[in-house]
């Protein structure tokens, strides 16, 4: 066995017991710290599909600017604990079954495809050049709105936060 | 290494996801978990881009990760605003315009 799909295995398994461990604490705080491996397991696969810009960005992104936004909220906010106490009981199967569904739709589906193999893992697609050549002729005009975006979410937030709308 | 593997764990996660919008009450954690299926899609984009030699999908995550965090700034100050009229982040108090 190669030593990628050793770090393939040992990354996804991090993934999804981090991703379930999510769902699965009863702290704010703790869902955040897991939501943050979860995150590093997601950029070491950008790092296996030599996506090496997209795994810097995605830590500098999710694990150091919208973690901190989420950290912060969840001080701010001084969750109680038992907030999940009064929940049906129905309502926990209605969410295991819809969901179990979906894995179960999406599993056959998959399976039943024709599976290209990745044959290019050591292609220069993911490096900075590349991916800024692509960025900045083909997407240029997408690139200048989602800076509008950023411009309108940011003055968007201000004026959401702000304690009276006069 | 076959692109099945990438599609199976992408699809593990972004159920993971589902599972956790549906399932957890505090509207904190429900964001957490609309994060993860983003992270679930973006993954699989990544794989396709490097199965088939083209560097638009790893394009588009990129401006999935913009659309993100924009998402994050703005809905995290409209939880403020609804922690301050209602002192609570739990979602089936926001029962008012259900029926």
């Amino acid at each position: 066995m190669p030593i990628s799909e050793i770090l393939f295995w040992v990354l996804s398994t991090t993934a999804v017991v981090c991703s379930l461990l999510v769902i699965a604490s009863r702290d704010a705080v703790h869902s955040a710290l897991f939501l943050i491996v979860t995150f590093f397991a997601v950029a070491g696969h950008y790092f296996l599909l030599n996506a090496h810009f997209l795994a810097a960005v995605h830590v500098i992104v999710y694990a150091g600017a919208i973690m901190v936004l989420f950290l912060y909220a969840v001080m701010m906010l001084n969750l109680k604990k038992d907030e999940e106490s009064g929940k049906k009981p129905w309502f926990k199967f209605a969410a295991a079954i819809s969901a179990g569904l979906f894995l179960l739709v999406l599993t056959v589906a998959v399976k039943r495809t024709e599976s290209p193999q990745i044959i290019g893992t050591d292609t220069q697609i993911g490096t900075v050049e590349s991916l800024g050549q692509v960025l900045f002729n083909e997407f240029l005009l997408p690139f200048e709105i989602s800076a509008f975006l950023f411009l309108s979410a940011m003055v968007g937030a201000v004026l959401l936060s702000k304690k009276q709308l006069s | 290494m076959s692109i099945n593997y990438y599609l199976y764990l992408s699809t593990a996660l972004f159920c993971i996801g589902a599972f956790g919008v549906i399932y957890r009450r505090n509207a904190i954690v429900k964001f957490m978990c609309i994060e993860l299926m983003l992270n679930a899609v973006n993954l699989l984009m990544v794989a396709f881009s490097t199965v088939w030699g083209q560097a638009q999908g790893q394009v588009f995550v990129f401006f999935i990760m913009a659309v993100a965090a924009a998402e994050v700034a703005v809905g995290l100050a409209i939880l403020m605003m609804i922690y301050r009229n209602l002192q609570s982040t739990d979602t089936s108090i926001l029962s008012k315009l259900k029926w």
